[in-house]
C-alpha cells in the first residue's frame, strides 16, 4: 500500500481567491512519492487552480506548501514556475505551450538555466532519445512541433518536464487530447516514473481513467476539498456522487426517424494533411436528413481533415461534397455556412472562438454578415446583444455577460456557446442542416457532456444531417445511427450501433477492413 | 526575505488609468529636470517655455496643429493595420509616396491637361486621391508578398521606405527641380489652386482630412461589418477563416486603406505647408504615427489627442532650443525621456507590482 510511502508534496489550507470567485477554500492535499495522484473534480471545482499554486503561477492567499527534501517535509515559498522548477515540480498544461516552429530538441531547452552558449543539439537530442525509450514515448527530437500530432505534442511536454529535472509532475487533463490507446500507452508510462520514486498529480474529471490510473484520489467540489480515498477501496458511483454532489443520468433518448433524404454525400474525398502527405484517400460517407453519422478513429487517421475539409477550410485534391443535392466541391468556408454546413471545430480556442473578444462577437461570427445584425456594410451591435442574450438563455451557457471576453468562460461553457452559435445558424435551412461535430465533448466535466450530448441528439431528431467525430466510443455508440471507422484516411466500415460491438469497431479502427 | 513580483491585473481600476500615465510623465520630467540641471538651466523654467511654445497663445497653437496634421493621419494608418496584427511600420514611405503624387498632380496635371479647371475644388480632390491611391499602391505591393507567399511585412514595409525617400529626393533634386531655383533643390511652387486653405498662421484645411479620418475608421471599427472581420483577425486568426471570413482579402484592403491614410498625410504636407515638393516631406511622421497609435491603444479618437500632444512636445521642444538657447539635442533628450516613461508605465496598467513577505524558510 501507498499508506508507507513518504510524503512528496503536502498543502495545507489552501486558499485562493479571484475578484468575485472563491476557487480553493481551505483545501489539503497529500502526494506521496511513488503514487499517481488523481485530482477529480468538475470543471470550475478548483483543480487547475490547486495546481497552478503548486507550480508557481498564482500564490495561495492563505495556507502553507511543504516539500520533501533530503529525508524530511521543508516548508517552501514558490514563488515562481521556474522557481517550482528548481524545486522538482514540472507542470504539463492542459493548453501545450510549445513553440509550435521550432524544434521538439529546441522546446526542450527554451528557458532553460544553463543552457551552454555553444549549443550542441546533437546531445539534447540523444537525451530526449534515450528518455523516451526509458518511458516508452518516443518522439522525433528533429521534428518541429507543428508536424506532430496532438498526442505527439502532449509527449515533448512530459518529455521537457522530466528533462528539467521533476520528481513531482502534475499532469492537467492529459487523456483530454488521447485516443484509448494513447491513453493506455500514458498510463504504462505514468507507471514507470512512479516506480522510480516519482510522485504525479493526474488532474482529471473522467472516472473510468482515475480508477484504472490513480492509487488514490482526492476530490473537490466546488473549491473545497470533499474526500481523499484509496481508489482500491471505492468505485465509480461514489466518486461520480463525490464530485457532482448527486445522482447522473445515463444515457440520452432518441427519438424515431425515417432516412430517406441524403443532406450530405461526400464521394471519393481525397486531402493533404499539413505536412503535405495524403490525409484522406477516396472517402466516401453518407448523412442522412435527422441521422447522427458517428466517425471513429484512432486520432490522426484523418479526422481532422475530413472535417475541414466538408467545411471549405481544407482544399480538396480529389472527389466530391454534395449538400443536399448541390454539388459543393471546393467551396470557400463562407460559401459552406451559406450552404447550411455548421461545424462544431476540435480546438475550441484555437479555432472555434476568438477568446479575447466578447461572448456577444463570438455568437456572431455565423451570422453577422445578415440581417438582422447586418444592415449593408454596418453592423448593429445592440441587435448582436440581444441577440447573444437569446442565446445565452436558450443553451444555459453560464457566463456573467455578453461583453465577457470568451476566454474567460469555463470550457463547458465555451463549448456551449459554440454549439449555440452553430445550432442557430443550422435552423435557417428548414431542409435541413449539416453538423459537422468534431469532439464536442472533450476535455468537458460530467454535466457539461449531458448537456451537450443532449443538443446534438435533439438537432438529429430536428432533422440535422449530424457528422460527430469522437474517440469516445461509448458516446459514438451512445448518439450515432450508423458508425464510419476511419483508417489511414479510409474509412474501414461503416457499422450500426445496434449490430457491433466495441472490439469490432476496435478491429476496424487497427484497419482491418471489414469484408 | 522579501521579493517584488509582477501580477497581471484582471481588470484595470479606473484611478490607475489615469494615476499611471500622469506619474509616468512626472518621473520623466523629474528625470529630464536632472539633466537639465546638469546642463545649468533652471528646469522649471525649461519646461515653462516647453508648454509656453508649444500650447501659450494663438501662433503657438496653431503651429501645433500643424505638426499634429500628419501624426494624427499616419497614426491612424498604423492603428488600422496594428488592429489586423499586420505590422506596417512603412508610413513613413507611403506618407511621401502621397506627397510626391500630390505634387505630381499640381505641377504636371495643369500643362497636360489644361482644359481641367485650374481650381481648388477640382485640384484638391484630385490630389488627395492621387496621394492616397499612391501610398496605397506603395503599400499593396508588401501585402500582397504577406497575403500570398507569407512574406514578413515588418521587413518590407520598413525597406519600402528607405526606396520611397530616395525615390523623392531624386525628383526634386533632379528632374522636378524648379530650373528658376537658383540651383536650390526643390519643385517649383504650385499654384494656388492647388493649396489647401489656411484658418489662421499655418494651419490649414489638413487637419479636418485627419479628424475625418479618424471619425471615419471609429465608424468602421465600431459600427461595421468590416471593423468585426479586422478585429476577428486580429484576435484569432484561423477562427476568422472558420467564420467564412477571407483573411487574404482582408489584409490587401486593411493595408491599401492604411497606407493610403499616410499618403493622405503626404498629400497634407506638400499642398498646406511647402507648397511645392521639398526637403522636409521626409522628418519621421511615418515612425512618430506608431508611437502616436501605441500611445492611443490603437483607439482612431484618441489617435487625435495623442497627435495634439506629441506635437505639443515636439513643438516646444523645438521652441526652448530658441528661446533658452538649449542645443537640439537636450530637447530631443527631453522628448525622448517622456515617451520612453509613458511607453514604459503603461506596463503598470496591466500589471501590478506585489510585495512578498516571504517567512525566511
Amino acid at each position: 500500500m501507498t499508506d508507507q510511502l513518504p510524503v512528496a508534496v503536502r498543502m495545507e489550507g489552501i486558499t485562493k481567491r479571484f475578484p468575485g470567485v472563491l476557487a480553493n477554500e481551505d483545501v489539503d492535499l497529500e502526494v506521496r512519492t511513488g503514487e499517481i495522484h488523481a485530482l477529480l473534480g468538475e470543471n470550475g471545482a478548483g483543480k487547475s487552480t490547486l495546481m497552478s499554486v503548486l507550480c508557481g503561477l498564482y500564490r495561495q492567499d492563505e495556507g502553507a506548501i511543504s516539500l520533501l527534501s533530503n529525508g524530511g517535509l521543508r516548508r517552501v515559498d514558490i514563488g515562481s514556475p521556474r522557481h517550482a522548477i528548481e524545486l522538482g515540480i514540472g507542470m504539463v498544461h492542459q493548453h501545450f505551450k510549445l513553440v509550435r516552429t521550432q524544434t521538439v530538441a529546441e522546446n526542450m531547452i527554451i528557458g532553460m538555466d544553463g543552457v551552454p552558449f555553444r549549443l550542441d543539439m546533437s546531445q539534447v537530442a540523444a537525451d530526449i532519445r534515450e528518455l523516451g525509450e526509458r518511458y516508452d514515448m518516443l518522439v522525433d527530437p528533429t521534428a518541429a512541433i507543428w508536424q506532430l500530432s496532438v498526442g505527439e505534442q502532449q509527449r515533448v511536454e512530459i518529455l521537457k518536464v522530466l528533462y528539467r529535472g521533476a520528481n513531482t509532475l502534475i499532469l492537467d487533463e492529459p487523456t483530454a487530447v488521447l485516443t484509448p490507446q494513447e491513453s493506455g500507452q500514458l498510463g504504462s508510462a505514468l507507471r514507470a516514473m512512479v516506480a522510480e520514486g516519482k510522485a504525479i498529480v493526474f488532474i482529471s474529471h473522467k472516472l473510468d481513467e482515475v480508477i484504472s490510473f490513480a492509487d488514490r484520489v482526492t476530490v473537490l467540489r466546488q473549491g473545497r476539498n470533499v474526500a481523499t480515498l484509496d481508489v482500491g477501496s471505492t468505485n465509480k458511483h461514489e466518486l461520480a456522487r463525490l464530485m457532482v454532489g448527486r445522482e447522473l443520468a445515463t444515457g440520452v433518448p432518441k427519438g424515431d426517424r425515417e432516412l430517406d433524404q441524403p443532406v450530405l454525400v461526400v464521394d471519393g474525398l481525397e486531402a493533404l494533411g499539413d505536412r503535405g502527405l495524403p490525409a484522406l484517400r477516396g472517402v466516401d460517407l453518407t448523412a442522412m436528413r435527422g441521422e447522427v453519422v458517428g466517425i471513429a478513429g484512432v486520432a490522426g487517421n484523418g479526422q481532422q481533415e475530413l472535417a475541414e475539409a466538408i467545411t471549405g477550410l481544407r482544399r480538396i485534391t480529389a472527389g466530391k461534397v454534395t449538400v443536399r443535392g448541390v454539388d459543393c466541391t471546393g467551396k470557400t468556408p463562407r460559401q459552406m455556412i451559406e450552404a447550411g454546413v455548421c461545424h462544431v471545430p476540435g480546438d475550441r480556442l484555437g479555432v472555434g472562438l476568438a477568446g479575447n473578444l466578447p461572448v456577444a462577437d463570438n455568437l456572431a461570427m455565423k451570422t453577422y454578415r445578415r440581417r438582422p445584425l447586418a444592415r449593408g456594410p454596418f453592423l448593429d451591435r445592440k441587435k448582436m446583444g440581444s441577440q447573444a442574450k437569446r442565446m445565452i438563455d436558450e443553451f444555459g451557457v453560464l457566463t456573467p455577460g455578453p461583453a465577457t471576453p470568451a476566454r474567460n468562460l469555463s470550457g463547458g461553457n465555451q463549448q456551449k456557446a459554440i454549439l449555440a452559435r452553430e445550432i442557430s445558424a443550422g435552423r435557417d435551412f428548414e431542409s435541413g442542416a449539416v453538423l459537422v461535430a468534431a469532439y464536442p465533448t472533450r476535455g468537458l466535466d460530467v454535466g457539461a457532456i449531458e448537456a451537450v450530448r443532449a443538443r446534438i441528439v435533439a438537432e438529429r431528431d430536428r432533422g440535422t444531417a449530424v457528422v460527430l467525430i469522437s474517440e469516445d466510443l461509448d458516446e459514438l455508440m451512445m448518439l450515432s445511427d450508423r458508425i464510419a471507422v476511419l483508417h489511414g484516411g479510409q474509412v474501414m466500415g461503416v457499422v450500426e450501433p445496434a449490430s457491433t460491438t466495441i472490439e469490432e469497431i476496435g478491429l476496424l479502427m487497427a484497419g482491418e477492413r471489414r469484408s | 526575505m522579501t521579493t517584488l513580483k509582477f501580477e497581471k491585473r484582471l481588470t484595470t481600476p479606473t484611478y490607475v488609468k489615469w494615476s499611471v500615465p500622469v506619474g509616468s510623465l512626472m518621473l520623466a520630467l523629474a528625470a529630464g529636470g536632472v539633466l537639465l540641471i546638469a546642463v545649468g538651466v533652471n528646469p522649471f523654467t525649461a519646461y515653462g517655455a516647453m508648454i509656453e511654445g508649444a500650447y501659450g497663445g494663438r501662433t503657438a497653437l496653431t503651429e501645433t496643429l500643424v505638426r499634429a496634421t500628419p501624426l494624427i493621419l499616419t497614426g491612424l494608418s498604423v492603428a488600422l493595420a496594428f488592429r489586423m496584427l499586420f505590422w506596417n511600420i512603412g508610413a513613413e514611405g507611403q506618407l511621401v509616396m502621397g506627397g510626391v503624387a500630390a505634387s505630381g498632380v499640381a505641377l504636371f496635371l495643369p500643362e497636360a491637361a489644361p482644359s481641367i479647371p485650374q481650381s481648388p475644388w477640382v485640384y484638391l480632390p484630385l490630389m488627395g486621391l492621387a496621394a492616397l491611391l499612391a501610398g496605397a499602391l506603395w503599400g499593396l505591393v508588401p501585402a500582397l508578398l504577406k497575403s500570398s507567399l507569407g512574406v514578413n511585412e515588418i521587413i518590407t514595409t520598413l525597406m519600402f521606405n528607405y526606396v520611397a525617400i530616395l525615390f523623392y529626393q531624386y525628383l526634386f533634386t533632379d528632374p522636378w527641380k524648379d530650373p528658376a531655383g537658383f540651383g536650390f533643390p526643390g519643385s517649383a511652387e504650385f499654384g494656388q489652386f492647388a493649396w489647401l486653405p489656411r484658418f489662421s498662421g499655418r494651419l490649414n484645411f489638413g487637419i479636418l482630412v485627419g479628424v475625418g479620418s479618424a471619425v471615419f475608421l471609429w465608424l468602421v471599427f465600431s459600427k461595421s461589418k468590416w471593423g468585426y472581420e479586422i478585429a476577428l483577425i486580429g484576435e484569432n486568426e484561423r477562427a476568422a477563416r472558420y467564420a467564412g471570413v477571407s483573411v487574404f482579402r482582408n489584409i490587401v484592403l486593411v493595408m491599401v486603406v492604411s497606407a493610403g491614410l499616410a499618403g493622405l498625410a503626404g498629400f497634407a504636407e506638400v499642398s498646406g505647408i511647402s507648397h511645392k515638393l521639398q526637403q522636409g516631406l521626409a522628418v519621421g511622421n511615418g515612425f512618430s504615427g506608431i508611437i502616436v497609435a501605441w500611445l492611443a491603444k490603437l483607439r482612431p479618437l484618441r489617435v487625435i489627442w495623442v497627435a495634439i500632444l506629441l506635437a505639443g512636445l515636439f513643438v516646444g521642444g523645438d521652441q526652448i532650443q530658441i528661446t533658452l538657447g538649449l542645443p537640439a539635442s537636450i530637447s530631443q533628450v527631453l522628448q525622448g525621456a517622456i515617451l520612453l516613461f509613458v511607453l514604459g508605465g503603461d506596463i503598470f496598467s496591466r500589471y501590478r507590482l506585489r510585495l512578498i513577505r516571504g517567512d525566511g524558510s
